[in-house]
């Protein structure tokens, strides 16, 4: 699996994007705080963040003796310069020549 | 919302994985002639010791910038003092950012970069960035201010740095 799969995987799930949600909200929260805010088993929650971190989008540092959740929002930001962007600038650069079509203004 | 455990805490988070050495990375950190050509592409300097000065002098690009705003650009437009310096794995300094008075005026912040070797060659790199009482500068700095042109934060410059590190050339050369 290729790091940009693991992202989309880790998206495509509704409770993984609430934990990120609530991260977007609040950075640096407990494992405690974050299980508070859904209904699901403490097991569960672990579970979910530990496929957020394995894509890269939560980073865990020690704070004393918590664990804190950080949502890191570089992977997001590759996937948008490597490849949103891409499809982007073709868009563009579609619509120009269209331009110049309609204008005449290519041979 | 309020919570019964943790205190609010006000670090901004950042890692990506770079194909590179660590000594690469830790050069386009702290090496002049890397710091200018990705991110904000100032120059920087360090005096990589306790107690030693950190400075990043403004591109052609930001004053240029500046001046279409009608705002004049200072030389230094970030300063600070490294704490700690473990090349090339960890890096701990103070950060102010001087460009804008408001952000200046939020005074330091701590930044450490933590720099980690894995396997097939890919590096760790973790930046946190302490920004308690810099509310102003933790928006620019989460990149909330990109469509003002003031860049991508700290995102877009760990996007930057990965391509210049792993293909030779930054993301859009064009915008410097």
């Amino acid at each position: 699996m290729t790091d940009d799969d693991r992202v989309f995987k880790a998206l495509a799930d509704p409770t993984r994007r609430f934990l990120l949600d609530q991260l977007f909200a609040r950075d640096g929260r407990t494992l405690t705080e974050l299980e508070s805010e859904l209904e699901m088993s403490r097991f569960g929650v672990m579970k979910h963040l530990r496929i957020l971190e394995d894509a890269g989008l939560v980073v865990t540092r020690r704070s004393g003796r918590e664990k804190l959740h950080f949502l890191n929002p570089v992977p997001i930001r590759l996937i948008h310069d490597r490849w949103i962007d891409k499809y982007r600038e073709r868009q563009v650069s579609a619509l120009a020549d269209l331009k110049h079509e309609l204008e005449g203004e290519t041979a | 919302m309020t919570t019964s455990t943790g205190t609010a805490v006000t670090t901004q988070v950042y890692r990506v994985y770079i194909k590179a050495t660590p000594q690469a990375i830790w050069d386009a950190i702290t090496k002049p002639e890397w710091t200018e050509r990705y991110g904000y592409g100032g120059l920087s300097e360090y005096d990589l010791r306790p107690g030693g000065a950190y400075r990043a002098f403004a591109s052609e690009a930001m004053k240029k910038a500046g001046a279409e705003m009608g705002f004049p650009t200072p030389d230094v437009v970030v300063d600070g003092e490294v704490l700690e310096a473990d090349p090339p794995r960890k890096l701990v300094q103070t950060w102010r950012m001087l460009m804008d008075p408001d952000a200046a005026a939020e005074g330091f912040t701590r930044l450490t970069y933590e720099i980690v070797e894995g396997k097939g060659g890919v590096t760790k790199l973790t930046v946190a960035h302490e920004v308690e009482g810099a509310p102003k500068l933790a928006v620019l700095l989460a990149g909330g201010l990109e469509d003002t042109g003031a860049g991508g934060g700290w995102s877009w410059v760990l996007s930057d740095l990965k391509s210049l590190l792993e293909t030779g050339s930054p993301m859009d050369p064009g915008t410097r």
